[in-house]
């Protein structure tokens, strides 16, 4: 049974960690942290969890107690944005190596500097090889169904890789939508009873090292394991996407393709943009305009193969990325993209937009001009600009 | 109704327009309807003008970017108005409801404004009579569903007394004082 109510992306957040009702949070409760933990502490506060909150004093003590708290055998989560989650740096990289199903939202802003608290992608671009399991959210109600499932995700036995699930900050995070909301018995019998997949570290009977020194003797194993994991992850995220849509009614999977079939032009793009470009695209299709657009969820592991499949058959694409990479060359979804094309049966020409940096409004007309600049691509067959910046003063 | 719905809330900080673009939201979704209700941030402190916008719609949102053309604008703080154009991007049959003394056709007359309709209410002493404080958001709500017929009294009433009583729990003469303003200004509001 599900009630349909109106919650703002931190509280959709807040409310799924605690239908998760995880066993530890640890959080550091201050600026650059979210209203995701303030409202999740009040859940703690008036004993509507189980869960043990443990206020530390910065983002990477949050990310080391949860990294303890995981290895020691129990279900373990925080939250995070922008300079949160640049200061757990060192940490995000021994959760995964140590293999952590640990899930946690991120609110994605931009960072530093200048100073900037709004919505923009840098953030977790810059965390896309730490090892991370990423999936990226629309709105509200898909926040809310991402982080359930990450749970089912991160700890399956086939992957134990932690998951990050992001929504955009400000633009999501702060505004209030309408969404469709489970059970708290629904959500736990869906995300299960935590079992632990090695003996806990305060199990002195069955003695485990985590994190232990491996050099050129073992490091390198540790890292193909992790490959390994990720690769098998995308299977697993379609499994429980799947479960998930039986029991919600809303389907999710590694992308959503919105009248892509027979476009011609396409966009690709991640999290809030990909609503308002979705209402471009049903604009330009009442006008006989054959647009269509990739709304893509998974960022890690990439969809490489789905992707080239979906985009091969288009005349013109354009990948519109919310972070720069500064390699001169555009931001990281459009290296990503064009990468995957390289295998593909054609190779459409293929453009990069950045835009929205440091929450810089997307309108209709932004995203208007990109199709337009399409359709002139598929027209000529000639790219004029590969690497453009939307809506800035040049 | 119209199809999608945009409204501007102009206010300071400290009147309350983000929680008023949110109860609205609330209070519509409350009622089947699809909804949005966010604020602008930019550096917010007491006093100095804050924008919040209240999106609503008989069909599912999907756009993501600032409301640049609102069909409504509502203001809180009348000194606003001296403070730049409060009717940007309004269309010509755009509604402006303004919390002030003064009668639509003074209002009129004082912006120089041609087109649109102007409604006015005194939302500050509606408040400052039934709550205690000149707090003009939760009277606006009240005269706005009047003039746009998006919901009942009754469904806003109703569910505003539910989100007030969660926020004000124990304080019962606070939720009673603002569905007695809500009403108020339902009946006081005035077009022309």
């Amino acid at each position: 049974m599900q009630e349909r109510i109106a919650l703002t992306g931190n509280e959709a957040m807040a409310l799924a960690m605690k239908q998760i009702n995880p066993d530890v949070v640890a959080a550091y409760p201050i600026t650059p942290q979210t209203e995701i933990v303030q409202i999740f502490s009040n859940y703690v506060a008036n004993g509507q969890v189980k869960t043990e909150f443990i206020t530390v004093e910065s983002e990477h003590s949050a990310m080391s107690a949860t990294v303890g708290a995981a290895a020691s055998g129990v279900r373990a989560m925080t939250a995070t944005s922008s300079q949160g989650l640049a200061l757990m740096w060192e940490v995000v990289y021994i959760a995964a190596s140590n293999r952590l199903p640990i899930v946690m939202p991120v609110v994605n802003r931009a960072l530093s500097g200048p100073i900037n608290i709004h919505g923009d992608h840098s953030d977790t671009m810059g965390a896309r090889d730490s090892g991370w399991i990423q999936i990226y959210s629309e709105n509200t109600q898909e926040a809310y169904d991402n982080l359930i499932q990450a749970v089912r995700i991160a700890e399956h036995p086939d992957v134990l890789l932690p998951t990050m699930v992001m929504m955009d900050g400000f633009i999501i995070s702060h505004a209030m939508e309408n969404l469709y909301i489970l059970s708290d018995q629904d959500v736990q019998k869906f995300v299960g009873e935590f079992k632990p997949h090695r003996p806990s570290l305060l199990d002195v009977d069955h003695p485990v090292t985590v994190g232990p020194l491996a050099l050129y003797d073992y490091y390198m194993e540790f890292k193909r394991q992790q490959a390994e994991a990720m690769a098998g992850a995308k299977a697993v995220i379609l499994e429980v996407a799947k479960e998930y849509g039986e029991l919600t009614g809303r389907k999710y999977g590694l992308f959503d393709a919105y009248k892509l079939d027979d476009a011609d032009l396409a966009i690709v793009v991640l999290s809030s943009t990909a609503g308002t470009a979705r209402s471009v695209v049903d604009e330009l299709r009442e006008k006989g305009i054959k647009a269509g657009l990739l709304k893509l969820r998974v960022f890690r592991p990439f969809p490489y193969e789905e992707l080239a499949q979906v985009l091969a058959d288009r005349k013109a694409i354009a990948i519109m990325d919310r972070a720069d990479s500064f390699s001169a060359f555009g931001g990281p979804l459009f290296t990503e993209v064009r990468a995957a094309m390289y295998d593909a049966k054609k190779r459409p020409p293929i453009v990069d937009y950045i835009y929205g940096l440091g929450g810089r409004d997307v309108n209709l007309d932004h995203i208007r001009k990109v199709y337009t600049d399409l359709a002139e691509i598929a027209r000529t067959g000639e790219v004029t600009q590969v690497v453009n910046y939307l809506g800035v003063r040049e | 109704m119209a199809k999608l719905l945009e409204i501007r809330w102009h206010g300071r900080g400290g009147q309350g327009a983000k929680t008023a673009a949110q109860l609205l939201a609330e209070a519509a979704s409350s009622v089947g309807k699809y909804i949005q209700g966010f604020p602008e941030y930019g550096p917010e402190r007491m006093g100095a003008p804050v924008l919040a916008f209240t999106r609503i719609s008989d069909e599912p949102i999907d756009v993501h970017c600032h409301v640049t053309e609102p069909q409504i604008v509502v203001v809180l703080d009348p000194t606003l108005l001296a403070k730049g154009d409060v009717t940007q991007g309004v269309p010509e049959d755009g509604i402006i409801l303004i919390n002030t003394d003064k009668t639509p056709a003074e209002m009129r007359q004082a912006m120089k404004l041609s087109g649109r309709k102007v409604y006015t209410v005194n939302a500050s002493r509606i408040a400052e009579e039934t709550i205690g404080r000149p707090i003009p958001n939760t009277p606006l709500m009240g005269a706005l569903i009047k003039i746009t017929g998006i919901m009942s009294l009754d469904a806003l009433l109703e569910d505003t007394q539910k989100k007030l009583s969660k926020k004000f729990a124990g304080r019962p003469e606070v939720v009673e004082g603002n569905l007695k303003a809500v009403r108020r200004a339902y009946e006081e509001v005035q077009g022309e």
